[in-house]
Protein backbone atom coordinates (compact mmCIF):
# COMPACT_ATOMS: atom_id res chain seq x y z
CA UNK A 1 0.00 0.00 0.00
CA UNK A 2 1.08 3.45 -0.84
CA UNK A 3 1.65 5.79 1.94
CA UNK A 4 -1.20 8.31 2.27
CA UNK A 5 0.30 11.05 4.05
CA UNK A 6 3.80 11.51 1.83
CA UNK A 7 3.44 12.84 -1.84
CA UNK A 8 6.34 13.45 -4.21
CA UNK A 9 6.74 16.88 -3.21
CA UNK A 10 4.77 17.21 0.22
CA UNK A 11 3.82 15.45 3.61
CA UNK A 12 0.40 15.77 5.48
CA UNK A 13 1.06 16.55 8.90
CA UNK A 14 -0.73 17.05 12.34
CA UNK A 15 1.41 20.46 13.89
CA UNK A 16 1.36 21.98 17.00
CA UNK A 17 -1.27 24.90 17.73
CA UNK A 18 1.85 27.39 18.41
CA UNK A 19 3.91 26.79 15.80
CA UNK A 20 0.61 26.79 13.17
CA UNK A 21 -0.11 30.20 14.91
CA UNK A 22 3.21 32.09 14.03
CA UNK A 23 2.76 30.73 10.70
CA UNK A 24 -0.99 31.67 10.14
CA UNK A 25 -0.55 34.91 11.09
CA UNK A 26 1.77 35.62 8.53
CA UNK A 27 -0.28 34.05 5.68
CA UNK A 28 -3.15 36.35 6.54
CA UNK A 29 -1.22 39.42 5.85
CA UNK A 30 -0.96 38.40 2.40
CA UNK A 31 -4.31 39.37 1.23
CA UNK A 32 -3.93 38.25 -2.07
CA UNK A 33 -3.42 34.54 -0.86
CA UNK A 34 -7.02 35.41 1.31
CA UNK A 35 -8.46 36.09 -1.35
CA UNK A 36 -7.67 33.22 -3.37
CA UNK A 37 -8.74 30.94 -0.73
CA UNK A 38 -11.72 31.99 1.09
CA UNK A 39 -14.98 34.07 0.54
CA UNK A 40 -15.21 35.85 3.53
CA UNK A 41 -13.65 39.35 4.04
CA UNK A 42 -9.99 39.60 4.86
CA UNK A 43 -8.72 40.16 8.05
CA UNK A 44 -5.77 40.41 10.64
CA UNK A 45 -5.86 38.62 13.99
CA UNK A 46 -3.17 38.43 16.60
CA UNK A 47 -1.01 34.74 16.96
CA UNK A 48 -2.77 34.63 20.22
CA UNK A 49 -6.13 34.59 18.88
CA UNK A 50 -5.55 32.15 16.05
CA UNK A 51 -3.94 29.82 18.64
CA UNK A 52 -7.00 29.78 20.39
CA UNK A 53 -9.25 28.98 17.56
CA UNK A 54 -7.13 26.03 16.32
CA UNK A 55 -7.29 24.77 19.80
CA UNK A 56 -10.92 25.53 20.01
CA UNK A 57 -11.38 23.60 16.47
CA UNK A 58 -8.67 20.97 17.73
CA UNK A 59 -11.53 20.31 20.25
CA UNK A 60 -14.65 20.72 18.09
CA UNK A 61 -13.69 19.18 14.78
CA UNK A 62 -11.98 15.86 16.03
CA UNK A 63 -14.67 13.87 14.90
CA UNK A 64 -15.05 11.40 11.62
CA UNK A 65 -16.91 14.12 9.33
CA UNK A 66 -13.99 16.36 9.73
CA UNK A 67 -10.37 15.84 8.72
CA UNK A 68 -7.55 18.82 8.51
CA UNK A 69 -3.71 18.47 8.01
CA UNK A 70 -0.69 20.80 7.29
CA UNK A 71 1.50 21.15 4.45
CA UNK A 72 5.02 20.63 4.44
CA UNK A 73 7.38 20.82 1.59
CA UNK A 74 9.40 17.22 1.30
CA UNK A 75 12.66 18.99 0.55
CA UNK A 76 13.13 21.62 3.24
CA UNK A 77 10.48 20.51 5.30
CA UNK A 78 9.08 24.06 5.69
CA UNK A 79 5.24 24.34 6.35
CA UNK A 80 3.34 25.54 3.46
CA UNK A 81 -0.24 25.08 3.66
CA UNK A 82 -3.12 23.72 4.72
CA UNK A 83 -5.97 20.72 3.90
CA UNK A 84 -9.43 20.65 5.22
CA UNK A 85 -12.05 17.45 4.32
CA UNK A 86 -15.24 17.88 5.27
CA UNK A 87 -17.49 14.02 4.78
CA UNK A 88 -20.44 13.97 4.53
CA UNK A 89 -21.09 10.64 6.13
CA UNK A 90 -24.61 9.58 4.94
CA UNK A 91 -24.04 10.59 1.06
CA UNK A 92 -20.06 9.67 1.36
CA UNK A 93 -19.13 12.95 -0.48
CA UNK A 94 -15.57 14.83 0.75
CA UNK A 95 -15.44 18.58 0.22
CA UNK A 96 -12.34 20.24 0.25
CA UNK A 97 -10.32 23.36 1.32
CA UNK A 98 -6.84 23.68 0.50
CA UNK A 99 -4.59 26.53 1.12
CA UNK A 100 -0.77 27.19 -0.04
CA UNK A 101 0.20 29.93 2.23
CA UNK A 102 3.40 30.10 1.57
CA UNK A 103 3.67 32.17 -1.88
CA UNK A 104 7.20 31.20 -2.89
CA UNK A 105 5.56 27.56 -3.65
CA UNK A 106 2.92 28.83 -6.10
CA UNK A 107 3.15 27.48 -9.21
CA UNK A 108 5.17 24.80 -8.48
CA UNK A 109 3.29 21.47 -8.35
CA UNK A 110 3.01 21.69 -4.29
CA UNK A 111 -0.87 22.09 -4.14
CA UNK A 112 -1.23 19.92 -7.22
CA UNK A 113 0.67 16.93 -5.23
CA UNK A 114 -1.31 17.67 -1.90
CA UNK A 115 -4.32 17.54 -4.13
CA UNK A 116 -3.29 14.11 -5.23
CA UNK A 117 -2.76 12.71 -1.56
CA UNK A 118 -6.36 14.53 -0.95
CA UNK A 119 -7.91 12.29 -3.62
CA UNK A 120 -6.07 9.17 -2.14
CA UNK A 121 -7.19 9.83 1.14
CA UNK A 122 -10.43 10.68 0.21
CA UNK A 123 -10.98 7.52 -1.72
CA UNK A 124 -8.87 5.04 -0.34
CA UNK A 125 -9.33 5.19 4.08
CA UNK A 126 -12.65 7.78 4.35
CA UNK A 127 -14.35 5.21 1.77
CA UNK A 128 -15.54 8.48 -0.64
CA UNK A 129 -18.34 8.19 -3.69
CA UNK A 130 -17.28 11.79 -4.89
CA UNK A 131 -14.71 14.49 -4.01
CA UNK A 132 -15.83 18.23 -4.56
CA UNK A 133 -14.94 21.82 -4.46
CA UNK A 134 -15.37 25.07 -5.11
CA UNK A 135 -13.17 28.25 -6.46
CA UNK A 136 -13.24 31.82 -7.92
CA UNK A 137 -13.02 32.48 -11.24
CA UNK A 138 -9.59 34.68 -11.21
CA UNK A 139 -7.95 31.88 -9.56
CA UNK A 140 -7.19 30.54 -12.96
CA UNK A 141 -4.03 28.37 -11.24
CA UNK A 142 -5.83 26.64 -8.99
CA UNK A 143 -7.92 25.60 -11.87
CA UNK A 144 -5.44 23.81 -13.74
CA UNK A 145 -4.08 22.41 -10.53
CA UNK A 146 -7.46 20.93 -9.95
CA UNK A 147 -8.04 19.78 -13.49
CA UNK A 148 -4.73 18.15 -12.96
CA UNK A 149 -5.14 16.18 -10.11
CA UNK A 150 -8.48 14.89 -11.94
CA UNK A 151 -11.18 17.09 -10.88
CA UNK A 152 -13.85 18.02 -13.20
CA UNK A 153 -15.86 21.60 -14.13
CA UNK A 154 -19.28 20.69 -13.10
CA UNK A 155 -20.54 24.42 -13.81
CA UNK A 156 -20.44 27.96 -12.44
CA UNK A 157 -22.58 30.03 -10.08
CA UNK A 158 -22.83 33.44 -11.94
CA UNK A 159 -22.08 36.50 -9.78
CA UNK A 160 -21.73 34.36 -6.55
CA UNK A 161 -19.24 37.07 -4.89
CA UNK A 162 -18.64 40.35 -4.97
CA UNK A 163 -14.56 41.14 -5.17
CA UNK A 164 -12.63 44.31 -5.68
CA UNK A 165 -15.99 46.17 -6.56
CA UNK A 166 -17.27 43.40 -9.31
CA UNK A 167 -18.86 40.69 -9.43
CA UNK A 168 -17.20 37.52 -10.03
CA UNK A 169 -18.48 33.90 -10.62
CA UNK A 170 -17.58 30.66 -8.06
CA UNK A 171 -16.82 27.83 -9.97
CA UNK A 172 -17.80 23.92 -8.91
CA UNK A 173 -16.05 20.61 -9.35
CA UNK A 174 -16.29 17.53 -8.78
CA UNK A 175 -14.56 13.75 -9.37
CA UNK A 176 -16.23 10.27 -9.07
CA UNK A 177 -14.65 7.70 -7.33
CA UNK A 178 -14.98 5.22 -10.82
CA UNK A 179 -13.04 8.33 -12.21
CA UNK A 180 -10.26 8.66 -9.74
CA UNK A 181 -10.40 4.67 -10.07
CA UNK A 182 -9.34 4.60 -13.80
CA UNK A 183 -6.98 7.26 -13.58
CA UNK A 184 -4.78 5.51 -11.20
CA UNK A 185 -4.83 2.80 -13.77
CA UNK A 186 -3.59 5.47 -16.24
CA UNK A 187 -6.29 7.14 -17.45
CA UNK A 188 -5.58 10.49 -18.27
CA UNK A 189 -7.81 13.29 -15.88
CA UNK B 1 -44.87 46.31 -9.20
CA UNK B 2 -44.19 46.80 -5.20
CA UNK B 3 -43.88 49.94 -3.13
CA UNK B 4 -43.24 50.20 0.99
CA UNK B 5 -47.58 49.55 1.63
CA UNK B 6 -47.49 46.35 -0.06
CA UNK B 7 -47.35 43.87 2.80
CA UNK B 8 -44.28 41.47 2.22
CA UNK B 9 -45.56 38.80 4.13
CA UNK B 10 -49.20 38.14 2.62
CA UNK B 11 -50.04 36.87 -0.44
CA UNK B 12 -53.53 36.08 -1.66
CA UNK B 13 -53.78 32.31 -0.82
CA UNK B 14 -50.72 31.97 2.01
CA UNK B 15 -49.17 34.35 4.42
CA UNK B 16 -45.92 33.76 6.29
CA UNK B 17 -46.00 33.80 10.26
CA UNK B 18 -43.99 32.92 12.65
CA UNK B 19 -43.54 29.94 14.47
CA UNK B 20 -46.31 29.41 17.07
CA UNK B 21 -44.97 26.65 19.69
CA UNK B 22 -48.68 25.57 21.16
CA UNK B 23 -50.03 24.46 17.88
CA UNK B 24 -47.39 23.98 14.95
CA UNK B 25 -44.85 20.95 16.72
CA UNK B 26 -48.14 18.68 16.66
CA UNK B 27 -48.37 19.39 13.00
CA UNK B 28 -45.26 19.37 12.00
CA UNK B 29 -44.35 16.24 13.38
CA UNK B 30 -47.31 14.83 11.29
CA UNK B 31 -45.19 15.89 8.19
CA UNK B 32 -41.74 13.79 9.34
CA UNK B 33 -44.03 10.66 9.32
CA UNK B 34 -44.45 10.83 5.75
CA UNK B 35 -40.89 9.96 4.29
CA UNK B 36 -41.75 11.22 0.89
CA UNK B 37 -41.79 15.21 1.90
CA UNK B 38 -38.69 14.37 4.24
CA UNK B 39 -36.74 13.04 1.30
CA UNK B 40 -37.90 15.72 -0.30
CA UNK B 41 -37.32 19.00 1.36
CA UNK B 42 -34.18 17.33 3.36
CA UNK B 43 -30.56 15.58 2.52
CA UNK B 44 -30.23 14.58 6.23
CA UNK B 45 -31.85 10.96 6.39
CA UNK B 46 -35.56 11.23 7.24
CA UNK B 47 -36.76 10.53 10.41
CA UNK B 48 -39.81 10.81 12.31
CA UNK B 49 -39.51 13.19 15.10
CA UNK B 50 -42.12 13.51 17.93
CA UNK B 51 -43.85 17.46 18.59
CA UNK B 52 -41.34 17.20 21.48
CA UNK B 53 -38.48 16.81 19.54
CA UNK B 54 -40.02 19.20 16.63
CA UNK B 55 -40.59 21.58 19.33
CA UNK B 56 -36.92 21.48 20.52
CA UNK B 57 -35.81 22.29 16.67
CA UNK B 58 -37.49 25.06 16.59
CA UNK B 59 -36.19 26.27 20.01
CA UNK B 60 -32.48 25.27 18.17
CA UNK B 61 -33.74 27.22 14.71
CA UNK B 62 -34.22 30.47 17.14
CA UNK B 63 -30.81 30.35 18.87
CA UNK B 64 -29.34 29.58 15.72
CA UNK B 65 -31.02 33.09 13.84
CA UNK B 66 -29.98 35.18 16.55
CA UNK B 67 -26.88 33.73 16.68
CA UNK B 68 -25.60 33.63 13.46
CA UNK B 69 -27.94 36.65 12.22
CA UNK B 70 -27.77 34.40 8.57
CA UNK B 71 -30.78 32.92 8.46
CA UNK B 72 -34.64 34.09 8.08
CA UNK B 73 -37.55 31.38 8.47
CA UNK B 74 -41.01 31.87 8.12
CA UNK B 75 -44.13 29.41 8.94
CA UNK B 76 -46.58 29.61 5.73
CA UNK B 77 -49.61 29.99 7.04
CA UNK B 78 -53.45 29.78 4.77
CA UNK B 79 -54.93 32.91 4.97
CA UNK B 80 -58.23 31.45 5.38
CA UNK B 81 -58.03 29.52 8.60
CA UNK B 82 -54.24 30.53 9.35
CA UNK B 83 -53.36 26.53 9.33
CA UNK B 84 -50.01 26.05 9.06
CA UNK B 85 -49.29 24.31 5.39
CA UNK B 86 -45.35 24.72 5.13
CA UNK B 87 -42.00 26.70 5.97
CA UNK B 88 -40.05 28.87 4.16
CA UNK B 89 -36.22 29.47 4.49
CA UNK B 90 -33.37 31.75 3.54
CA UNK B 91 -29.99 30.36 4.67
CA UNK B 92 -26.62 30.98 4.40
CA UNK B 93 -26.91 34.46 4.12
CA UNK B 94 -23.31 36.08 2.95
CA UNK B 95 -23.49 39.53 3.78
CA UNK B 96 -20.66 40.57 2.21
CA UNK B 97 -20.64 38.81 -1.20
CA UNK B 98 -24.81 39.32 -1.14
CA UNK B 99 -25.68 35.91 -1.64
CA UNK B 100 -27.85 33.06 0.26
CA UNK B 101 -30.01 29.76 -0.49
CA UNK B 102 -33.79 29.39 -0.30
CA UNK B 103 -35.88 26.53 0.58
CA UNK B 104 -39.62 25.85 0.74
CA UNK B 105 -41.62 23.11 1.70
CA UNK B 106 -45.53 22.47 1.64
CA UNK B 107 -45.87 19.82 4.43
CA UNK B 108 -48.99 17.83 3.53
CA UNK B 109 -50.21 16.05 0.90
CA UNK B 110 -53.72 17.68 0.57
CA UNK B 111 -51.94 21.47 0.59
CA UNK B 112 -50.03 20.70 -2.36
CA UNK B 113 -50.17 20.58 -5.76
CA UNK B 114 -52.14 24.45 -5.28
CA UNK B 115 -49.47 27.17 -6.32
CA UNK B 116 -49.07 27.88 -2.48
CA UNK B 117 -45.01 27.01 -2.91
CA UNK B 118 -45.51 29.25 -5.86
CA UNK B 119 -46.87 32.51 -3.91
CA UNK B 120 -44.53 31.22 -0.58
CA UNK B 121 -41.45 31.53 -3.12
CA UNK B 122 -42.45 34.87 -4.84
CA UNK B 123 -42.52 36.20 -1.42
CA UNK B 124 -39.05 34.63 0.01
CA UNK B 125 -37.53 36.68 -3.63
CA UNK B 126 -38.83 39.67 -3.62
CA UNK B 127 -38.36 39.50 0.85
CA UNK B 128 -35.00 38.35 -0.48
CA UNK B 129 -33.92 41.23 -3.16
CA UNK B 130 -36.12 43.98 -1.77
CA UNK B 131 -35.54 43.71 2.17
CA UNK B 132 -32.55 42.11 2.66
CA UNK B 133 -31.07 43.37 -0.49
CA UNK B 134 -29.15 40.83 -1.64
CA UNK B 135 -27.65 40.09 -5.11
CA UNK B 136 -28.30 36.51 -5.80
CA UNK B 137 -30.07 33.14 -4.40
CA UNK B 138 -29.51 29.71 -5.02
CA UNK B 139 -31.25 26.89 -4.88
CA UNK B 140 -30.36 23.07 -4.22
CA UNK B 141 -32.42 20.58 -6.03
CA UNK B 142 -32.43 16.38 -6.17
CA UNK B 143 -32.66 15.25 -9.53
CA UNK B 144 -35.76 13.56 -8.52
CA UNK B 145 -37.37 16.18 -6.97
CA UNK B 146 -39.12 16.89 -10.33
CA UNK B 147 -41.75 19.19 -8.60
CA UNK B 148 -39.39 22.03 -7.20
CA UNK B 149 -37.23 21.72 -10.19
CA UNK B 150 -40.67 22.71 -12.37
CA UNK B 151 -41.27 25.06 -9.65
CA UNK B 152 -38.04 27.08 -10.05
CA UNK B 153 -37.72 26.72 -13.22
CA UNK B 154 -41.21 28.63 -13.96
CA UNK B 155 -39.63 31.90 -11.48
CA UNK B 156 -36.83 32.21 -13.64
CA UNK B 157 -34.04 30.44 -11.95
CA UNK B 158 -30.82 28.98 -14.45
CA UNK B 159 -29.56 25.67 -13.69
CA UNK B 160 -25.76 26.34 -12.92
CA UNK B 161 -24.12 23.67 -11.50
CA UNK B 162 -24.91 19.81 -11.76
CA UNK B 163 -23.11 17.58 -9.09
CA UNK B 164 -22.90 14.59 -10.14
CA UNK B 165 -24.14 11.72 -8.03
CA UNK B 166 -23.80 13.96 -5.03
CA UNK B 167 -26.46 12.50 -2.88
CA UNK B 168 -27.21 8.58 -2.05
CA UNK B 169 -30.62 7.47 -1.79
CA UNK B 170 -32.77 4.04 -2.94
CA UNK B 171 -28.97 2.63 -2.80
CA UNK B 172 -27.97 4.84 -6.06
CA UNK B 173 -26.75 7.90 -6.82
CA UNK B 174 -28.47 10.87 -7.62
CA UNK B 175 -27.35 14.23 -9.45
CA UNK B 176 -27.67 17.39 -7.23
CA UNK B 177 -28.37 20.68 -9.57
CA UNK B 178 -27.93 23.97 -8.27
CA UNK B 179 -30.19 26.67 -9.97
CA UNK B 180 -29.57 30.49 -9.29
CA UNK B 181 -31.45 33.88 -9.74
CA UNK B 182 -30.05 37.38 -9.76
CA UNK B 183 -31.48 40.39 -8.62
CA UNK B 184 -32.51 41.84 -12.07
CA UNK B 185 -33.82 38.87 -13.52
CA UNK B 186 -36.29 39.28 -10.59
CA UNK B 187 -36.36 42.99 -11.22
CA UNK B 188 -37.44 42.40 -15.19
CA UNK B 189 -39.87 39.41 -13.68
CA UNK B 190 -41.75 41.98 -11.28
CA UNK B 191 -41.81 45.01 -13.71
CA UNK B 192 -43.26 42.99 -16.45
Amino acid sequence: MKDLFRGELVRLTSEEPDFRAKIEVNWQRDSEFHRLADGDPAALNSAKKIKEWIEKNVERDFNPSRYFFSIRALDDDKLIGFLGLWLELVHSEVWVGIGIGERDYWGKGYGTDAMKLCLQYSFMELGAQRVSLGLFEYNARALKSYEKAGFKLEGRMRKEMMREGKRTDTLWMGVLRDEWLQMQNGAKP
Amino acid sequence: MFDIATQLFESPDIRFGPIDYEKDPEIESKWTHNAEFMRLYEFEPARPMSAAIVKKQYEKLEKKIEEDKNLYHFMIRATADDRLIGKAMIQRIDWANGNCSLRVGIGSTDDQRKGHGTQALKMLLRFTFAELNLFRVTANVAEYNEGAIALVKKLGFTEEVRRRQSLEREARRWDLLVFGLLKDEWLKQVQA
